[in-house]
């Protein structure tokens, strides 16, 4: 690989331009996400549209607050999302363990069926996954938002592919050092992939913490619904859209996500350069 | 302490037979290293010891006792892996220590335990270091300390030694003789490397296609060996061998064993050729030499001779060994042996 210092000036300033592009497009919704939610309803209306707020409408925030049980949905949020990540890692560990390392009757076939729950998206099954949590009598409560996500195909084959990087010797020592497969967990595989359990993790915040769809269909009252569901309702309280209480209300959404993400960068780009050592 | 016995051990992967009815008895406190070609079932055999991979049938003992149900954490064998295998998010103290914690040896000991095996092996300065931060013998070290410290009854190595430049293979040669002096433990060392099993070896067990060719002490093996397989594994460059025409029957003599000598001599074996190669090596030169119907590796201590130059090979019958057409050595109180060796006469000067 060359150093960029190496290039030629035109292929760097084409470098530089072409990255200019791609962050313009990807950060640019972002930015009017924040003006508007920045804006007054006139603003928000006005054509050509305001980049600038001429004074930052703060209350806009407080509005979209107090347009519903706001905590209440952030709490929702905040438990549906820390549990669903912590019991997928409690199910994931082991089960990527076992396909990684262990040898046993019906490995391939189980492994199968994995891959097989990875490629089959969730408006497949949400019927007769909403029907049998109707039989438990548990919709329109926090558990339907849990339960069916407690273990991620996605997860298992991630972490299966890394923990197989790892060698058998690391494991076989640790064996001749008497230690349990639950101690070989817990210090040894664990510790050896925090960069990969951080991505998988990080991806699994996002998805469920952006989730619309799910709780959407497993509940009816304001009390169990979500942050993303909270702000769904802005939209449609007056007939008219008042999309700077909506951009306040999107941009409390997003903050967490990139607050997570600032702290799991560190690990997930080591994630994709990790060689191990020799 | 322990010696180590396998009875009637046999070793299948799948439907593949590595190993089959095979026995051995393991010496206690000796340096025993297991030697042969790669997959002759040398690293198959140390995993049976060690417990990671059990054997398919027969037993295995430890110190006396069937261990083939004890899991490998339970048997007092320490292991050290080619690849050295060392924990790559501990210290080099929490390495060594692991084992020590597993077995719920208490903190203070634990302590003292670490601190004076790591003196013993040069690594008081680098506890708190990462694997990553050291060198390929600080990690070969690592890998003996953590082995040392749980006082095994057992030592296994697996190749230890060949992922270290040459030079550091050798002082480490010298260091594990020293060590298995100091500690008196059974060692069992695996390599292909047939100098590092007659450098270090009490017995060596040679091995070939999952059995045991000969089994005995480095200067046994070199100057009487079993049959034709040890004679061309063990020795640098490996005996010569040649057809002898009569019952299928092949004599062998050792590279260093041969005289050259510009006219010939009196020799029980003498035949005329041509220097091929020569490999001057410092203390040595080695010579291959073209007759008519062989060709000869020579071991001189002078280098007297010159490539494409005539020469007399000659060896004194003391040195001739004789293999059957079935690989095994003919014993020189055999009855046919001075028969092979009238014959051979009728060999030279070809």
């Amino acid at each position: 690989m060359r150093y960029i210092s190496e290039l030629r000036p035109v292929e760097r300033t084409l470098g530089f331009v072409l990255k200019a592009v791609v962050l313009a497009v990807f950060v640019f919704p972002f930015l009017w996400m924040v003006s508007t939610s920045l804006q007054t309803f006139q603003e928000t209306l006005a054509f050509p549209p305001t980049w600038i707020p001429a004074a930052p409408q703060w209350i806009n925030f407080a509005e979209a607050m107090s347009a519903g049980p706001f905590l209440t949905y952030a709490r929702n949020s905040v438990t549906v999302t820390l549990s669903v990540i912590a019991l997928q890692l409690i199910v994931m560990i082991p089960a990527a363990y076992a396909f990684a390392k262990y040898k046993f009757a019906g490995k391939k076939a189980l492994f199968a069926m994995v891959l097989l729950a990875f490629m089959i998206p969730g408006q497949v099954t949400f019927i007769p996954v909403y029907l049998m949590l109707a039989d438990w009598g548990i919709i329109d409560t926090l558990l339907p938002q849990i339960i069916p996500f407690m273990s991620s195909a996605f997860g298992i084959f991630l972490l299966r592919q890394y923990f197989m990087q790892i060698p058998q010797e690391i494991i076989e020592s640790a064996r001749l050092d008497n230690a349990s497969e639950f101690a070989i967990i817990r210090k040894i595989m664990i510790p050896m992939s925090m960069p990969a359990l951080a991505t998988i993790a990080l991806f699994s915040f996002v998805s469920h913490w952006n989730d619309y769809f799910w709780p959407l269909v497993m509940t009816d009252s304001a009390g169990v619904r979500p942050l993303t569901m909270g702000i769904a309702v802005l939209r449609e309280t007056e007939g008219i859209s008042n999309w700077h209480i909506i951009m306040a209300g999107n941009v409390v959404l997003v903050v967490p996500i990139l607050l997570v993400y600032a702290i799991a960068s560190k690990h997930i780009v080591k994630a994709f350069v990790y060689s191990g050592i020799k | 302490m322990a010696s180590i016995e396998f009875v009637h051990v046999t070793k299948s992967f799948d439907k593949h037979v590595v190993i089959k009815d095979l026995n051995l008895k393991i010496e206690d406190g000796k340096f025993t290293v297991l030697v042969g070609p790669s997959g002759c079932g040398k690293t198959t055999l140390m995993r049976m010891i060690a417990g990671l991979d059990p054997q398919t049938s027969g037993s295995v003992l430890i110190g006396g006792k069937d261990v083939s149900r004890v899991a490998p954490g339970q048997r007092g064998v320490a292991m050290v892996f080619q690849n050295y295998a060392i924990y790559p998010t501990m210290s080099v103290r929490e390495n060594i220590e692991f084992g020590l914690k597993n077995n719920k040896v208490p903190k203070e000991e634990r302590t003292r335990l670490v601190e004076s095996i790591s003196a013993t092996v040069g690594l008081q300065d680098y506890l708190d270091r990462k694997p990553a931060t050291l060198s390929g013998g600080q990690r070969q070290r690592v890998a003996l300390a953590r082995a040392m410290v749980k006082k095994p009854s057992v030592f296994l190595m697996d190749e230890p030694l060949s992922n270290l430049d040459a030079k550091l293979r050798v002082q480490m040669r010298v260091e594990l003789i020293e060590m298995h002096k100091k500690l008196g433990t059974t060692f069992v060392y695996v390599t292909h490397d047939q100098v590092e099993a007659m450098s270090m070896a009490d017995t060596i067990v040679l091995m070939n296609q999952g059995q045991i060719q000969q089994e005995a002490p480095p200067e046994t093996i070199y100057h009487l060996p079993s049959n034709l397989f040890a004679a061309q594994f063990i020795g640098v460059p490996p005996m010569n061998v040649g057809d002898l025409g009569e019952d299928g029957v092949k004599f062998g003599f050792r590279p260093e064993n041969a005289v050259l000598s510009a006219e010939p001599g009196d020799n029980h074996f003498s035949v005329r050729g041509i220097i091929v190669t020569r490999e001057m090596l410092g203390s040595e030169t080695i010579y291959q030499v073209r007759s008519a119907r062989h060709s000869f590796m020579v071991k001189c201590t002078e280098d007297l001779f010159t490539v494409d130059q005539e020469v007399c090979l000659g060896v004194k019958p003391d040195k001739m060994f004789f293999f059957g057409a079935d690989g095994k050595r003919i014993e020189r109180d055999d009855a046919r042996f001075d028969g092979y060796m009238k014959a051979l006469r009728g060999l030279s000067h070809e």
